[in-house]
């Protein structure tokens, strides 16, 4: 069984201690989705200024020199408010990030400030605006500059953009500065427990005992593993389920073998079971995470 | 099995919290009852207690998934939560930024004395040789105002009026838009350990002080200073500060103390963030006073004595406000 096609993709965790002292745990953004989220906030700010472009002409041609005023004011406080706006708004999630669910948490576990959000947004011209125009037109640099000197400009100006890339957390220079995090924050839904809802129109009770022996071979991950495979849809369901099947009863040494066509009874039965005897033995105190080394000598 | 029948148990708070929390998500707290506000907080806590459980007993991969998204999903709501925008407003000006700005005050001092180091060197650089104007100061900047000059070409600078009334409001948003950016620039390059913050209120002094021996030299002095101060106490000062926020930042990176650098950039950072905005709402003063008290009033005693008006308010207002319910 494929176990990597089964695992949903997991990213960095950081955990983050709530004022009430228990630890949440965030998962990162990575790059792809925060550039992502960024990218769609540059469209939405690029139309929102072609609007606010077309919306100041006719300003300034019914108003004049106020309406130039209010035009040039306006456009300040879309480029420099954007994001602090939104992020302080919306709880940590600009309309980009909001669609790709992402949000800005506090690094250290407290409420998200304004002033973080203002500082965090505070360093976006150095990383993104002026690399780009430096990038676009090196001249901009500084007309004066010799050309080595323009080129170590640069040098210098990608550091910050590129930064984000060359730390473990993926942080940029704002979130340094405001002392933020961007992690995902998906809806994940609650689902029917697998040992509380057998397969239907079957009887309700455990058609497969297994031994202690049996039950001590496997560990937490694989079980978590076979969780996701039960609750799988999909076309290639059966398919893996007896796969699955055949490998668990050669490893278990299972006789006699179970038909095809049981093979999900068998697996929700040895779930049920395997559940039982690794949350006795995690009360305890023994975390078995993974199946035993021991067995795995062939 | 224990971790089910602890499920039974819990389940119905968390989908009773999910319910809260998807509304709050959609349209804020507003939409939530009072009975309902005062259930979130019991149900934030109960979830993070299920959370501490779970992880200890519970080996259901999606239980546990749901309730670290959950417990996440209402942690935000519940610390997310904002003051109303007018009292948040009203809490920045009269505590939170001339606080903050007594915190700097050590950067405060190195930032105006640069500026003043600045100011100096120009004005002694280009008293002794007024050729040396143009090496300080860009062609384009200048816009005509050079020691080739003629002490009445000088002169109707500081005295023009030529604008009609509409066209000073667009004026002075202009000169504050493009100050503003300069400032929060000037505060972000902190980040490079503050070393382009200390060339930029370097050579935005040496500017300054070229000009103004330019015009001493022409017996203009007083009508300089009287030309520039009345925006310009605002404006430098404001300038300074976010000078002084680069600095605090680039010193949070060179010298982090007790903590670790980046959780003291992360301090310092958020200092600086409210000096910022502090500084671009004077910045907006600034412009305002530039745009338009400049180009009417043209009596030198009057703009002197706005000048000294302004410096002496920002003095009492950096001092004194805000010192009880200081953070």
């Amino acid at each position: 069984m494929s176990a990597a096609l089964l695992a949903a993709p997991r990213g960095r965790v950081r955990e983050v201690v709530t004022p009430e002292g228990v630890p949440l745990r965030w998962t990162l953004a990575d790059t792809g989705e925060r550039a992502g989220a960024f990218l769609l906030d540059l469209v939405i700010l690029a139309s929102a200024s072609i609007v606010l472009l077309i919306a100041s002409v006719i300003l300034v041609g019914a108003a004049g020199g106020i309406g130039f005023a209010i035009a040039l004011v306006a456009f300040f406080v879309l480029r420099t408010f954007y994001f602090t706006f939104f992020e302080s708004r919306w709880k940590g999630a600009t309309p980009g990030k909001r669609a790709l669910r992402l949000r800005v948490v506090d690094a250290h576990g407290g409420p998200l400030t304004a002033e973080a959000v203002f500082a965090r947004n505070l360093t976006r011209e150095i990383e993104f605006f002026l690399p780009l125009v430096a990038l676009l037109a090196p001249a901009s640099l500084g007309e004066s500059l010799p050309g080595w000197a323009r080129l170590v400009s640069l040098g210098w100006l990608l550091v910050f953009a590129l930064l984000p890339l060359f730390n473990r957390d993926r942080l940029r220079p704002g979130d340094l500065v405001g002392g933020t995090l961007v992690v995902r924050a998906p809806r994940a839904l609650l689902l029917e427990d697998l040992s509380g809802a057998r397969p239907s129109a079957q009887a309700a009770e455990a058609r497969y005992a297994f031994t202690r022996e049996q039950l001590d071979i496997y560990g937490i991950y694989e079980l978590q593993v076979l969780e996701e495979l039960l609750r799988s849809q999909g076309p290639v369901r059966w398919q893996s389920l007896r796969a699955v099947s055949e490998k668990v009863q050669a490893k278990l040494r299972w006789q006699p073998p179970v038909a095809d066509h049981d093979a999900e009874r068998f697996l929700h039965d040895f779930y049920v079971a395997q559940r039982r005897r690794l949350e006795q033995k995690l009360m305890l105190g023994h975390r078995q995470e993974r199946k035993r080394a021991a067995t795995r000598t062939r | 099995m224990k971790s089910l029948e602890f499920r039974r148990e819990r389940e119905e708070s968390w989908r009773e919290l999910e319910g809260l929390i998807v509304r709050v998500e959609a349209s804020g707290l507003v939409t939530l009852t009072a009975a309902e506000l005062s259930r979130l907080p019991v149900l934030y806590r109960a979830t993070l207690s299920s959370l501490s459980v779970a992880r200890a007993i519970s080996l259901d991969a999606n239980v546990l998934e749901y309730l670290e998204s959950l417990a996440a999903r209402a942690y935000v709501c519940v610390y997310g939560a904002k003051r109303p925008a007018l009292e948040a407003a009203r809490r920045f000006l009269a505590v939170r930024f001339p606080a903050t700005v007594r915190v700097l005050r050590r950067q405060l001092a190195l930032s105006a004395a640069l500026m003043v180091l600045g100011a100096l060197t120009g004005l002694g650089l280009t008293a002794t040789d007024p050729n040396r104007f143009y090496a300080l100061v860009d062609d384009d900047y200048a816009a005509g105002r050079t020691p080739a000059a003629t002490t009445a070409e000088l002169r109707q600078v500081l005295y023009d009026d030529k604008h009609p009334a509409d066209v000073l409001g667009a004026f002075a948003m202009y000169l504050f838009t493009h100050n503003a950016r300069v400032g929060m620039l000037c505060a972000a390059l902190g980040f490079a350990a503050g070393v382009p913050v200390m060339l930029l209120l370097f050579t935005n002094g040496l500017l300054l002080g070229a000009f103004a021996a330019l015009y001493q030299d022409r017996g203009l002095g007083i009508e300089f200073w009287a030309w520039i101060l009345p925006h310009g106490v605002t404006e430098l000062l404001a300038v300074v500060l976010c000078g002084a926020a680069g600095l605090a930042v680039g010193e949070s990176l060179l010298f982090p103390g007790r903590h670790t650098r980046l959780v003291n950039l992360g301090l310092r950072g958020r200092d600086a963030g409210v000096v910022v905005l502090g500084a671009v709402l004077m910045l907006l003063l600034a412009g305002m006073i530039e745009g338009v008290f400049r180009q009417t009033v043209h009596d030198v005693a009057l703009r002197l004595s706005v000048a000294l008006l302004s410096a002496l308010l920002w003095t009492v207002y950096f001092t004194r406000v805000g010192r009880e319910g200081a953070p």
